[in-house]
């Protein structure tokens, strides 16, 4: 065990740049699939056939393939087809972002649609353009249900990365996974890793309930300083984003 | 290296492919009979009068739910390394999915209106009866789209156990991709069979939910 430890300080610098590639790939992943998200959500409330058509088939179909499948796809199958080769981080980056993306797309559009009929209705009468609308009324309360099913998003596609080791990009678990054949102490090194996934998992989270209290503030929402420190509610990730 | 298309390797990998969509629906069926019924317990436990019960369980709960699931096979299958990978594979997902689905069954459970609580209690039931006969009907039939939900979940995370030597559809896709260089063949067809069989449960899960009333 003390080898271990021991060995854990000898390699700190290749941790901390198999720390970093994680969190890149968690942070870029994530802000692709928050763009995404949006994009295919309005895409799929829209008037026009053809848009709600194309998000339509577009959230299916990445929902549909699995996670794993799409990021082998990018980094084996792709650069045959297409002569493109990928890096394994962007590889990771674009499978993520476009699978989490398309649930996010289902959260955007749930989220938005449950603005009371009210509201719409109430800026129309204001003589609001449809952009107005959209920035000053209805996103600002939508926003709020988003946050919580934005947060599991969030923590689903942080405890997917470790599929990177698998496509040799130099992430937090090859990392370790070296240092483990190196020195043998397979539990050990196995619980390490758990925990700084934990670590990083309840870091996000409270980073997210942060930005959920100041979104819940700009609509006059007080919140207790207790509701900064909970986890996350594992039926909101079904009921949102999870599958269907 | 531009090649195009191979169809030739396409009819040749989809047998394979599909001896071993035999095992990813295999896992994806016990997964689902683990997770369903240990999350079950967990709901249950997780009402129990004492804290010292309730706590733990909460915390490992937590625990497993915030970690990944490819680091607990991959440390699973290394820690016992001589039980057979099918077996840790299920055991794994399903111990993993059951924290999810304890929710579930926890909200289904809240969703009991309490006036069944103090009936059971007034005709001095035990909790025992409480429970089995009042109780988990009521809650069950409520959360069986949400489990449904999850098991089409687990079925896209069956990949997972390739790398613990599972030999599922993407076990065989990458053997065959290695073995023929024909890579792009053969994960799109995983793909493909993946969108065919996830599609259909899915709207037949939404069907069930609306007829549910959810």
């Amino acid at each position: 065990m003390s080898d271990f430890f021991s060995a854990f300080m000898d390699d700190l610098p290749q941790l901390r740049s198999g720390l970093w590639v994680t969190l890149e790939a968690t942070v870029l992943g994530a802000l692709l699939a928050l763009a995404l998200s949006f994009v295919l959500g309005l895409m799929s409330i829209s008037r026009l056939l053809l848009s709600r058509g194309v998000s339509r088939v577009v959230v299916e179909f990445f929902r549909g393939t699995s996670l794993y499948v799409q990021l082998f796809w990018f980094y084996y199958a792709m650069p045959p087809l297409t002569g493109y080769e990928l890096s394994p981080l962007l590889c990771g980056v674009l499978a993520f972002g476009l699978n989490y993306g398309a649930y996010g797309a289902e959260v955007v559009r749930g989220a938005i649609n449950s603005v009371p009929r009210a509201q719409y209705e109430a800026a129309v009468a204001l003589n609001m353009t449809p952009l107005h609308r959209m920035r000053r009324v209805i996103l600002p309360q939508a926003w709020v249900q988003m946050l919580p099913s934005l947060t599991n998003l969030l923590i689903q596609l942080l405890k997917c990365t470790p599929l990177l080791w698998l496509i040799s990009a130099a992430d937090l678990m090859t990392a370790v996974e070296k240092l483990r054949s190196r020195t043998g102490e397979t539990l050990t090194a196995y619980v390490t890793l758990l925990v700084c996934y934990f670590v990083l998992a309840y870091a996000l989270t409270l980073l997210m309930n942060l930005l959920e209290r100041s979104a819940k503030r700009r609509l006059g929402l007080e919140t207790g300083g207790r509701s900064l420190l909970r986890s996350r509610s594992g039926v909101t990730a079904a009921a949102a984003g999870g599958a269907r | 290296m531009n090649e195009g298309f191979d169809w030739n390797a396409v009819g040749e990998a989809l047998p394979l492919l599909l001896q071993g969509f035999k095992v990813t629906l295999l896992a994806t069926l016990l997964g689902t009979v683990v997770a369903a019924v240990l999350g079950l317990a967990i709901a249950v436990a997780g009402r129990a009068p004492s804290r010292f019960v309730t706590v733990p369980v909460r915390v490992v709960m937590e625990f497993i739910r915030s970690t990944p699931l490819l680091i607990q096979l991959v440390g699973a299958a290394a820690v016992f390394s001589s039980v057979e990978p099918l077996t840790i594979g299920v055991v794994v997902l399903g111990i993993h999915y059951a924290t999810y689905t304890s929710e579930v069954y926890r909200a289904g459970i809240d969703g009991v209106p309490k006036g069944q609580w103090e009936a059971c209690r007034a005709l001095s039931m035990s909790p025992r009866r409480t429970w089995q006969a009042v109780i988990l009907p009521q809650a069950v039939r409520n959360v069986l789209p949400a489990l449904g939900n999850y098991a089409i979940l687990m079925f896209k995370e069956t990949p997972f156990l390739a790398v613990i030597t599972v030999q599922e559809m993407v076990f065989e896709a990458r053997a065959y991709g290695a073995d023929h260089f024909v890579y792009t063949e053969v994960f799109t067809l995983a793909g493909v069979l993946f969108l065919v069989a996830s599609y259909p449960t899915s709207l037949l899960m939404r069907k069930l939910e609306k007829r549910l009333g959810h």
